[in-house]
């Protein structure tokens, strides 16, 4: 090995190419061919490693301490920690699979992970809808355009954090203005983040209102590549408006709005703030989803139950991870090629 | 009969139309739906703002102007901890923008143009962090700067949004450095550029507006970050911008004039920034998505 690596790589790589393919005996092949790669690719790879480093130590190395804690019945009580300056060994416990047993078999799980279902369809489907139609009026010539977009732009342009703070203040139960225009119709006011079927409207709505913009954004910029002569002729031949949405525009934006589907059902899925911010998964665990919920274990609750809460966590990425496997081959069979 | 002709004479004005052109009634709706939609999108962020500027006893009223007044913003900064909050924050956010960025550069620019064996691999880990939960991470990074000694400080907190921003800022780095001509590369290596100094000399120029979007999107991400945040740091002084909010609405009761206060606070910063980058945010986003 020293003798090798002595070598020049590049005599290496060439004493490769011209003595390993023709014999074959293939016995310094493994390490000359990864020389020759090396030579070859040195500068991509040390153009990647920071980022291969970063994922490697802060997330790889996360992620598989996650997993095995999932795989033992870790909580505050038993791991390693320090009490003033003795040092307390961990004295946790390999359970194998229970804790996902536990999970799975229990209704706790099942019944947060369909709010979390019922939760991401009807946020994505709504907000992909609103985007959508907003994206088809300001792509048309109208008064005022710029100011409008603008305007609908907003939400987005807010941290998160400070506009579901500024919902909370508007769905107050006594003193939020929502419940003050409807007692001004003369018309009870709403229990909006007490009562579990109206706290589950409330938090779609928030969430419906933090993810228009970005839609109708990404929406208008795919409308805006479609080459107006698709239209004109669609034109020529006679379509309606709705004959050229459908066989136009709808064809057209495919690449953006398989995008958009995708991230924003990933974010969706594991949007922590506005739940935690709004109602912290309340009234009881009515609007808990599965990232809240995962949180709630590890970090609100006594004794911290570390274990249960990285099996959620890897549970959640499992599914996120199938979803996205799913949703990638039915685009394949479709004929889309990402 | 008389249908036959009015069919007739309304199919004809449409005829006559020209694309672009439509009928009083339907321009009416259009700017009806986009007025209402303004509203429910621009209100909630003024009626804070408006808020801010009453006192706090009329916090609940529903005027839209009483008393206007600074108050709640002098007594934001002088009675509570606001401003060491916004200063951990421009800490915080700031180094993970700065070291995501420069990280992420090269990274963007070697997926973009170079084949080598792993690219696939990369490319795909780069997609599938983005559907990191937060579950997954939160507990052993905890533990992590628990032993480490970082909980509490801001150097933690950056650590931690590096596993947030790393992966997505690459990701669009990737997409901007995709609409640089490779004839731009092609050129420096007949000038006997090594592809480093290509990459230095010649593309991060041309890609600023790239690094300044990306820049600028990890440092909202960090901005608004909630979950790690309100984990990792605790005690008054060292929260960041969103555990400090927080602390004015709880689940016993709330302080609606300070905390519309610091809304507006940490907004107008961060909105004036994102309107001016948006355009380029989504271009961004969706090259890099679209072409992965």
């Amino acid at each position: 090995m020293a003798v090798h690596t002595s070598q020049s790589v590049a005599k290496a790589a060439g004493d490769d190419v011209a003595r390993g393919r023709s014999r074959g005996t293939g016995k310094s092949a493994p390490p000359s061919k990864l020389r020759r790669a090396l030579s070859v690719h040195w500068y991509a790879w040390t153009m990647v490693a920071p980022v291969v480093l970063v994922i490697g130590v802060i997330i790889g190395y996360p992620l598989v301490r996650g997993i095995w804690l999932s795989l033992t019945d870790a909580n505050e009580r038993n791991v390693a920690r320090s009490i003033g300056v003795n040092e307390m060994p961990a004295t946790y416990e390999f359970v194998g699979l229970d804790n996902y047993a536990d999970a799975l078999t229990g209704n706790q799980f099942l019944g947060t992970l369909g709010w979390t279902l019922v939760w991401t369809v009807s946020c994505v489907t709504i907000t992909f809808c609103l985007g959508m139609a907003l994206a088809n009026i300001l792509n048309r010539r109208i008064v005022g355009r710029s100011a409008y977009r603008m305007a609908l732009i907003l939400p987005w342009a807010i941290p998160g954090f400070v506009s579901v703070f500024a919902w909370r203040f508007l769905y107050n139960e006594n003193n939020g203005l929502l419940n003050k225009i409807l007692g001004g119709a003369g018309i009870d006011g709403i229990p909006w983040l007490n009562d579990p079927t109206w706290a589950k409207f409330s938090v779609i709505a928030v969430n419906v209102w933090l993810g228009v913009p970005f839609m109708m954004v990404a929406l208008l910029g795919g409308l805006q590549s479609i080459p107006a002569e698709q239209y004109e002729a669609a034109e020529m031949d006679g379509a309606t408006a709705w004959q050229r949405f459908r066989h136009v525009t709808l064809p057209g934006l495919r690449p953006v709005s398989t995008t958009v589907v995708l991230l924003s059902t990933i974010w969706t899925f594991n949007m922590f703030p506005v739940i935690f911010l709004l109602t912290r998964g309340g009234p009881g665990e009515a609007t808990q989803i599965l990232v809240t919920q995962a949180y709630k274990f590890s970090f609100e609750i006594s004794p911290r139950d570390f274990a249960q809460s990285s099996t959620w966590g890897v549970l959640i990425l499992v599914l996120l991870m199938l979803f996205a496997m799913v949703y990638r081959r039915v685009l394949r069979t479709q004929g889309d090629n990402w | 009969m008389t249908t036959v002709t009015a069919n007739h004479a309304r199919h004809s004005a449409r005829k006559v139309r020209k694309r672009g052109d439509r009928s009083p009634a339907a321009s009416l709706a259009l700017h009806l739906t986009l007025i209402i939609t303004s509203v429910i999108a621009v209100f909630p962020v003024l009626w804070v703002l408006l808020t801010s500027l009453k006192p706090a006893k009329f916090a609940s009223t529903t005027d839209f102007f009483k008393e206007t007044t600074f108050e709640n913003y002098t007594n934001l900064i002088k009675d509570t901890e606001f401003l060491s909050w916004f200063g951990n924050s421009v800490i915080v956010a700031g180094l993970s923008t700065v070291i995501g960025v420069f990280v992420s550069a090269t990274t963007g620019y070697a997926v973009s143009r170079f084949r080598f064996p792993g690219k696939r691999g990369l490319m795909w880990t780069l997609l599938v962090t983005q559907m990191f939960p937060v579950a997954v991470l939160i507990v052993p990074i905890y533990n992590i700067m628990s032993t480490m000694g970082l909980l509490n400080q801001p150097a933690g907190l950056v650590i931690t949004y590096l596993t947030i921003s790393v992966p997505f800022c690459a990701w669009m780095m990737k997409g901007f450095f995709d609409t640089i001509p490779r004839e731009i590369d092609e050129s420096g290596q007949v000038d006997g550029l090594t592809p480093f100094g290509t990459f230095w000399r010649l593309i991060l120029p041309l890609a600023k507006p790239g690094l300044a979007v990306t820049a600028f999107y990890s440092f909202i991400t960090a901005w608004g970050e909630v979950a790690y945040a309100s984990a990792f740091m605790v005690g008054d002084e060292n929260l960041t911008l969103a555990g400090g909010l927080q602390k004015f609405v709880n689940q016993y009761g709330a302080q609606w004039g300070p905390m519309t206060a610091a809304s507006v606070l940490i907004a107008i910063p961060a909105a004036l920034v994102f309107l001016f980058a948006q355009k380029h945010l989504v271009t961004g986003m969706s090259a890099g998505a679209v072409k992965g």
